[in-house]
């Protein structure tokens, strides 16, 4: 079969453009280590979560910022149409320090981005998000719920303060 | 095989008009040749003309309200045209125009009329029915004395619930679509009959394949919404499980975007060398690049997921490098496509690294919507790029970036291609001469222009991280920090390039109802159907290009290998859970 030599140079090209944006890729998750939102944070029923009833599951928390051991954990409940917590108060997290975020949502899908950030992550009935951040300064992000969630989606917003290791007051671990 | 056999190529010069007995001149374009056909392709494309004229005013209403430039419509209301916006234009405009588009390039190509009368009305009744019980629903939305609504947007993401008659009219409407596709290949096997050693056509070849595509990847919404959200909107099941139900959406859905882009692709590589003026440049780069679609659209779906819990990153990197070799199909194109018209430009006597394309034909809209449609394309690729590259995903995901991406791909390199293509297909359709030429000039430009300056805001408000989905442009807590310009100009710019938009859709319809109405049957049509053999044509190509049977069969084990694992993750832990109940939308 003819192939024009052009055409040949322009198939190799753009065969090493692939390969190069697999690598950038690769790079990023070996280099800066940027992990994907994954299956680690585990499954819960949703009317666990509607209910309050926490303590029956053990990969959620009653929703909150726990200052444990381990580090600092935020437990976060989307709903129709509130971030809980962080819509009514905060999510107040200190700088310099990893954080893991747990989020989950009893009623439908929503989303949880701090703007203009690669803090994003869908919030799925049934799954917990988790993923963990580490805010170098000190300052505030807003959180979008950026999947539609209902007819008061737009009202669905929220707000993360990142303070001094010093002024940060975690709650009981 | 030698060039002699061209007419079974496709590629034949059609005689337009004959002479007859008595000296006078006959006329022979598609409608007089292939008249039921015509028809049938003519009824698709009006119903795709006629959703789109109300998704483009649904869409000027959007533009306008979540800039807070014009509000006619309460907040809570903006989500019901969102999705009448989504399904109108991006499942009925495109399924209706591809029906049309396909109907005639397979019959032409093949050069023979569909098989059986009953199979084209039953599928066209069927896509029609479901697509009025679909769109009857959301507008119903509209209205508080109507106790139906399906304000779920075009993704109909569970645990948000819709009246059932939506997701039954979405299910008729995939269902119908099937059935076109098997009007198709009966044709085909009645050619083959015919012509048992001959290459397979190259149109008739891009519709196959696109179809076999189609088949394969619109299985996953059908079980979706058969299997789950049909019984359970009707309450026989009492809950669905979120995830699992988003991961069959999207195994389907990023393949029809490119059930959207094949049928541009078709035109591009068919169609846009001749209306330069030239020939294609190869026919067996232009079925590899067909037969790659088929194998290689499927298995990329959680590229939609990328940020998705309760997936692992596995998979995740599996859809990714899936997803960067689909760009060598589109690259190719690219070549071919830019080849092609320069090869056109070159045979008018045109010279100059560049100086060529200004002797294209740009005064002829079913050239420079065309152009001007594969120029935006490219574009989209470019940020098509970035949203497939799973870590720089996180900062535009979900944001206004994304529509403003798919604006480029489904809102120009299908939308635009279609209505291009009509002034030149419509005609042959018809038999009427095209009314209002000067407006039809002028009209891919206004399109371009109000799509530019709509895009490109549109991706700069997703670096600042404004969501899309949303009927507000501004939150108490949060401040979107623009990259590059300013909120405000960005605003201004979506609210002049929607508009923009709206009046090009306007002007679009103004001349295809203007022929329509105006134009007199049997008049000279000013275009006509040939198409000149490539300069390579399929004979120098091994023949395993056109084992359609083993393409799919590789196809389907591509799936199975990207899907069969998650999938079988996703139910071990039960089918229906964990489970949500219907949230009424």
């Amino acid at each position: 079969m003819h192939v024009h030599r052009f055409e040949r140079l322009w198939f190799g090209a753009s065969l090493v453009l692939i390969v190069a944006f697999i690598g950038t890729i690769i790079y990023g998750a070996v280099g800066p280590g940027i992990a994907m939102v994954d299956d680690s944070g585990g499954t819960v029923e949703p009317s666990v979560i509607a209910d309050g009833n926490y303590e029956q599951t053990d990969n959620f928390r009653e929703p909150g910022v726990y200052d444990t051991e381990d580090g600092v954990d935020v437990y976060v409940v989307a709903r129709q149409y509130l971030f809980q917590p962080g819509t009514s108060e905060p999510i107040r997290v200190p700088a310099g320090e990893e954080i893991s975020f747990h989020v989950t949502s009893p009623d439908v899908t929503h989303g949880f981005n701090l703007a203009g950030t690669n803090v994003n992550t869908m919030v799925i009935p049934g799954q917990v998000a988790e993923f963990s951040v580490t805010f170098e300064e000190t300052g505030e992000h807003g959180i979008v719920c950026h999947e539609y969630c209902g007819s008061g989606h737009h009202t669905m917003e929220g707000k993360v303060v990142v303070v001094e290791q010093s002024e940060f007051e975690g709650g009981e671990n | 095989m030698a060039t002699e056999h061209g007419s079974e190529t496709g590629f034949e010069t059609e005689q337009e008009y004959v002479e007859t007995e008595d000296g006078t001149r006959r006329r022979l374009a598609f409608v007089d040749r292939f008249p039921e056909a015509a028809r049938t392709a003519r009824i698709c494309l009006w119903i795709a003309f006629a959703a789109f004229g109300v998704g483009a005013l649904f869409g000027l209403i959007q533009a306008l309200h979540r800039t807070n430039t014009l509000r006619i419509i309460p907040s809570a209301d903006y989500y019901t045209i969102l999705t009448g916006h989504g399904v109108l234009l991006a499942l009925v405009f495109t399924t209706f125009g591809i029906a049309g588009l396909f109907h005639w390039a397979n019959t032409r190509s093949l050069g023979v009329s569909p098989t059986n009368r009953r199979l084209t009305q039953g599928w066209l009744w069927t896509m029609t029915i479901g697509t009025l019980l679909a769109a009857g629903t959301i507008v119903a939305g509209l209205f508080d004395a109507i106790p139906a609504s399906a304000d779920v947007l075009y993704t109909f993401y569970a645990p948000l619930e819709a009246h059932p008659l939506f997701y039954i009219g979405a299910a008729l409407l995939i269902v119908g679509s099937w059935g076109a596709g098997f009007d198709w290949f009966l044709q085909y096997r009645k050619w083959r009959s015919q012509n048992p050693d001959a290459r397979i056509p190259l149109q008739s070849f891009m519709v196959m394949t696109t179809m076999l595509m189609w088949y394969l990847s619109s299985a996953g919404v059908a079980i979706e919404v058969v299997f789950f959200l049909i019984p359970w909107s009707l309450g026989l099941i009492s809950q669905v499980d979120p995830l699992l139900t988003r991961t069959l959406f999207w195994y389907f859905g990023h393949p029809v975007v490119y059930f959207w882009l094949l049928p541009a692709y078709v035109v591009w590589y068919t169609v846009l060398p001749k209306l330069s003026g030239g020939r294609l440049f190869s026919d067996p780069l232009a079925r590899v690049t067909f037969v790659l679609f088929l194998l290689l659209s499927t298995p990329v779906g959680f590229h939609h997921q990328y940020t998705d819990p309760g997936i692992a990153s596995g998979y995740k990197l599996v859809a990714m490098t899936n997803t960067m070799f689909l760009l060598l199909p589109s690259l190719l194109t690219l070549f071919t496509v830019v080849a092609s018209m320069e090869h056109g430009a070159r045979q008018g006597g045109a010279r100059g690294y560049l100086a060529w394309l200004k002797d294209l034909p740009w005064e002829r809209p079913e050239f420079s919507g065309v152009a001007l449609a594969g120029i935006m394309f490219a574009a989209g690729g470019f940020s098509g790029m970035i949203n497939a590259g799973m870590n720089i995903n996180y900062l535009i995901h979900n944001t206004i970036w994304v529509p403003g991406h798919f604006h480029l791909t489904v809102g120009t390199a299908y939308a635009l291609t279609l209505m291009a293509i009509a002034y030149w297909l419509v005609p042959q359709l018809t038999g009427k001469r095209l009314q209002f030429r000067g407006l039809a000039a002028i009209q891919p430009f206004v399109w371009f222009v109000g799509m530019v300056l709509m895009s490109n805001a549109m991706h700069r408000g997703g670096l600042a991280g404004i969501p899309r989905r949303t009927a507000e442009p501004q939150y108490d807590q949060v401040t979107f920090d623009a990259v590059v310009g300013t909120v405000g100009e960005m605003r201004l710019q979506i609210a002049i390039g929607g508009t923009l938009l709206f009046l090009g859709a306007m002007m679009f319809l103004a001349v295809m109802a203007g022929t329509w109405a105006l134009g007199k049957p049997n008049s000279r049509l000013r275009v006509n159907g040939s198409i000149p053999e490539p300069l390579s044509g399929p004979e120098e190509s091994p023949r395993v290009l056109d084992n359609l049977k083993l393409w799919t069969a590789i196809a389907i084990a591509l799936v199975l290998l990207a899907y069969g694992i998650p999938l079988f993750d996703m139910v071990a832990d039960g089918l229906l859970s964990p489970g949500s109940l219907p949230v009424p939308a």
